[in-house]
Order: structure tokens, then sequence, then C-alpha cells
């Protein structure tokens, strides 16, 4: 699946996104943060504190218990600040 | 009714805007538009610039689903909602939000929900430059707050006064 940053989640990782092949078992958007977050030290940076991080499927905002099954695109950011 | 929302670098013109929703049309008595505009001062503290990064897809198909709620809570005959990405500086125009209906009342409510909803939902992170450098604004409690009004079950559509 391709995962998409935007703005410190990005900066932190350097890098916009991704291709990501998780494990069998890894089945919620939380439990994809805490995967990714075991990587590295940047990835562990970025997803230190993961309640913060907000995430969409497909375009579409999500909580962190949605399944990630059949996802195309899945991204993570801060809270927004748009407007 | 027609919508138009657009996502651009480039500024636009807040009248032209509302011109090109009521041109022509005698059922219309009221015209709502928001302009955000780019502060010099951020926490009390003066910026230089400010720098939107959106999320491209997500953004345009977010803002489209809150028009479509605006539409279905209130009898409106227009929306146009245009937001800006890329470098501003103090002063530059941000995001438009105008609504058009028969009545005040649907005009107001329905800018001020979709507002409250770009600020909270609408996938865009501002950044500012200062002299020492540059820092993500952080999120509102109050945006949250402002937005979290709307999700009372909404008063159906009344005849406006």
């Amino acid at each position: 699946m391709r995962l998409l940053y935007f703005a410190w989640v990005r900066e932190r990782l350097g890098k916009a996104e991704e291709q990501v092949e998780p494990p069998a078992g890894i089945g919620t958007v939380r439990e994809l943060m805490a995967w990714l977050a075991k990587r590295d030290e940047q990835y562990a940076h970025a997803f230190e504190n993961a309640n913060v991080i907000r995430a969409a499927i497909d375009h579409r905002h999500v909580r962190p218990d949605a399944p990630i099954a059949g996802a195309g695109e899945i991204a993570f950011f801060p809270p927004m600040t748009g407007g | 009714m027609t919508t138009i929302i657009r996502l651009q670098r480039e500024a636009f013109d807040a009248g032209a805007e509302v011109e090109r929703m009521t041109r022509g049309r005698t059922d219309i008595g009221a015209v709502v538009t928001f302009t955000g505009l780019c502060r010099a001062d951020e926490n009390g503290k003066p910026i230089a610039a400010l720098t939107l990064e959106h999320y491209p897809g997500m953004a345009e198909a977010e803002i489209g689903r809150h028009v479509e709620e605006a539409c279905a809570r209130w009898p409106l005959l227009g929306v146009t909602v245009i937001h800006r990405h890329g470098r501003l500086t103090p002063g530059d125009v941000i995001v438009l939000v105008a609504t058009v209906s028969s009545h005040r009342e649907a005009a107001f409510a329905a800018a001020s929900f979709l507002m409250d909803y770009l600020k909270t939902r609408a996938p865009f992170w501002k950044q500012v430059e200062t002299v020492a450098g540059t820092s993500w604004i952080e999120a509102k409690a109050s945006d949250d707050v402002a937005a979290e009004r709307w999700s009372a079950p909404p008063p159906r559509h009344e005849a406006a006064k």
C-alpha cells in the first residue's frame, strides 16, 4: 500500500510518500503506526506521539481503530490548520 | 444550485467570485462571504510568510463532502469555496467561502459551518516563517469546539423571514 506523509510527519521522516507491505497481523491504523515506529529512529521520532497523528484512508478521515485491509492509500498528518 | 470548489496558488478576487454567483439572478436575496487573510503576526510574534501545505485529492474531496452537507442542511442557491496553497505573505488572501440563498439565515449559517469545518477537517497545514526559522502552527482547541457545535442535530429548513 502507498503511504503519504504531510507537514511535520513528512519532515521528520524526510519523505512525502513510500510503498510498504506490512506483515500479516497489522490490521488497523493504530497497529500500522506502531509497526512503522519500530523501523528506525526517524520513524520512532515521527510516530512517538501517535495519539496526536491523524490518518486518512483513500481520502477519508479515519479513526485509529479503522481496518487497513484493502486500503490503496493511507496518509498520516498532524491536526489540520487550514482556513 | 452551483457549487465551485477551487484549490489554487494564485490570489482570487472575492468581488468577482460573488459577481459570478449572482449575475443575472433574481432569486438570490442574501450573499455571505468570508475571506481569510494572512496576518503579520502569530502568537504575538511577527511573521515573514505563511506556507500552506495541502493533500491534493483529499482536500477537494473533503471540502466537497462538507459543501454537500451544507446544501443538505440549508436551502442554498450557490456555494463557492476557494483555498490557496503555497507561500503567502501578510495581507494576502488565503480562503474564500461564499454562500448565497433566498434569505440571510441560511447563507450566514452555511458560511460559518463551512469555515469551522475547513479549519478542523480540510487537510491543510500552515507553516510560519519568522526570524527564528520555520515552525508549524498548532491546531487550536477553540477551532475544534467551533466545529463541534454543528454536530448536534441540525434544525431543519425553516422558512426564513
